[in-house]
């Protein structure tokens, strides 16, 4: 079942055509609107005009996360605010997120997308999509919601956390997609089951489960216990939000809308474009996005894409599983997280050379975040009461700088490992 | 008056205390008096040693988290509500007591406590005024 036919078909050529005037538009409007952009292109001699063939992309500067937070808020939104109908943002390294944008034509088009999305694995009128993303700042909520009233399916905006109302509207309501993180899905599934629920009786048929990494391990055990098909999604709110590419029925990778987005492999160190099959890192240039376009948006995920022709039908390349990521960043019940903010909030609390490790764990199919931070001097009293206080501020601190609540351990100074002069500054003890 | 007390932060971990104290003995220093206050996940092991001084510099070249903080050492009766007595006093002056422990023995009619309170030279003056004994350094070192 496709969404919509002639894109999702459309031979190869017509694809890159299509995508060759896409970019070039796009190019045009963000040369005179965004000065940042414009900038980068004057610094390299390049105009809209010379980009004459699809590798042609190649000349064209790279944008990396930084340039998104240097423009903090609005600095590289293309189009008057007027035009803004909603805007979204994620977390930061700073402290400060980072701020996406959307026209009503970009929420459309992305409601579009999912509606692509959801059909792709069955979805359509008469389904009960329990949409389990987060609502709010967070592309994941709104973004799935609005493409699933698209298809007309009864959409049940319950958003993330609370268990037991999942379970007991799951089969009062008689929800027949699922969309969440796939660890929070696992989680789910395991309180079911251990409150005595047949998950086979219910007539949920499909989960649609991105914003974290996941394994084919973990979808058979999705699979095996929910009993419905599990597909990932893949996206990320700099580009536009969950829906930039979707698995298929076959579940070989996830196409990428190529329509709406130019999907290139580089080789992170060198910057050099790869051939498909090989494994590099993902860079997005938007080709339809108004308000917030991004020209080769560096990702940081690693992966690789391929060209073989797909059994469900479609053309688009297919992407495989993020298999890493070319920077630190990690990704706890769904939330972005870099170790170097935890680094700012010690530095914030008076410390000058904060030692400190994250420490992630899978509990119960539950992402768990315990933070060590060595105790300085400064710190240590002779009263417990007073290191419980200096635990209890970082805790908070870092629930509202992280988005995630974390637990917080003091270790003796000169504990957590050093190697060659750099700290090692996350275990990562969680199976996939 | 007062007298100096070694706290040491302690991980929960095996091993750590018997560290504190292999390092100590091999600076001959000797303990006095010792409390543990523990949590979940840390300790804070609190002692009066003869050479606090000394004592201090051993652990922090050993790489513990450190610090010396003045406490009093007060004698009691050795008899039924002999502790009583000091503490109603601090309690009438509004003196909070943070925490307190006995020393580990002592021969004689009286038994040492060592408080630790916010306002110790206040505490001192209250005592002292109701006749309670209270042992300098010098005479709680070289007990």
């Amino acid at each position: 079942m496709y969404w919509d036919r002639e894109f999702e078909t459309m031979p190869r050529e017509k694809i890159r055509e299509l995508q060759l005037e896409r970019l070039r538009a796009t190019l045009g409007r963000v040369y005179n609107n965004v000065p940042f952009y414009k900038k980068a292109m004057d610094e390299r001699g390049i105009r809209p005009s010379d980009i004459k063939a699809l590798d042609d992309v190649r000349k064209l500067p790279f944008t990396v996360k930084k340039d998104l937070r240097d423009n903090y808020p609005f600095g590289l939104f293309a189009v008057p605010m007027d035009d803004v109908v909603r805007v979204h943002a994620s977390s930061g390294t700073t402290g400060k997120p980072i701020v996406v944008g959307y026209t009503q034509n970009d929420i459309n088009t992305w409601a579009g997308l999912i509606a692509r999305a959801l059909t792709m694995v069955g979805a359509g009128k008469g389904d009960v999509v329990q949409n389990g993303y987060g609502y709010g700042l967070f592309t994941g909520g709104m973004g799935v919601h609005y493409g699933a009233e698209k298809i007309g399916a009864t959409v049940v905006p319950i958003s993330g956390g609370n268990t037991g109302r999942q379970l007991m509207l799951m089969q009062d309501f008689s929800s027949t997609v699922l969309t969440c993180t796939p660890s929070y899905a696992l989680y789910l599934a395991e309180e079911g089951e251990n409150a005595g629920l047949d998950f086979k009786k219910l007539p949920l048929k499909a989960g649609v489960f991105g914003a974290e990494p996941w394994s084919e391990r973990m979808r058979r055990q999705l699979e095996d216990k929910l009993s419905i098909k599990a597909y990932d999604i893949y996206g990320l709110s700099e580009v536009l939000g969950p829906g930039v590419s979707m698995e298929c029925p076959a579940q070989e990778g996830m196409h990428i809308f190529e329509d709406h987005f130019l999907a290139e492999i580089i080789d992170p160190e060198s910057g050099e474009p790869l051939p498909f099959g090989q494994q590099g890192e993902l860079v997005f240039t938007s080709l339809t996005k108004e308000a917030f376009p991004v020209i080769r948006y560096r990702t940081r995920d690693i992966t690789m894409l391929s060209e073989e022709p797909c059994s469900c039908g479609r053309t688009h390349v297919r992407m495989r599983r993020v298999t890493g990521r070319t920077d630190d960043m990690l990704i706890i019940r769904g939330v972005n997280v870099f170790p170097s903010q935890v680094e700012s909030i010690l530095l914030e609390f008076g410390e000058t050379e904060p030692h400190y490790l994250l420490v992630v764990d899978r509990k119960g199919n539950l992402d768990d975040l315990e933070i060590w931070v060595e105790l300085s001097e400064k710190w240590f009293s002779d009263k417990v009461r007073q290191l419980e206080e200096v635990e209890g501020r970082l805790k908070e601190r870092i629930a509202s700088v992280l988005g995630i609540s974390a637990r917080v351990k003091l270790v003796e100074p000169r504990t957590i490992p050093r190697s060659e002069g750099k700290a090692k500054r996350v275990v990562d003890k969680r199976e996939l | 008056m007062k007298i100096k007390q070694i706290s040491i932060f302690l991980e929960n971990k095996s091993g750590r205390l018997a560290r504190v104290t292999r390092v100590l003995g091999e600076k001959k220093i000797n303990i006095r008096a010792l409390s543990i206050a523990d949590t979940t996940d840390f300790g804070i092991l609190r002692l009066i040693v003869n050479d606090p001084d000394t004592a201090f510099r051993a652990l922090k070249e050993a790489g513990f988290s450190v610090n010396v903080t003045d406490v009093i050492a007060v004698e009691v009766t050795d008899s039924p509500g002999g502790l009583a007595d000091p503490l109603e006093y601090l309690r009438d002056a509004g003196i909070n007591i943070e925490y307190l422990y006995a020393f580990l023995t002592r021969a004689s009619q009286a038994a040492l406590v060592v408080f630790r309170v916010e306002q110790i030279d206040e505490a001192v003056k209250v005592l002292q005024l109701k006749g309670i004994t209270i042992l300098d350094g010098s005479k709680v070192y070289d007990l």
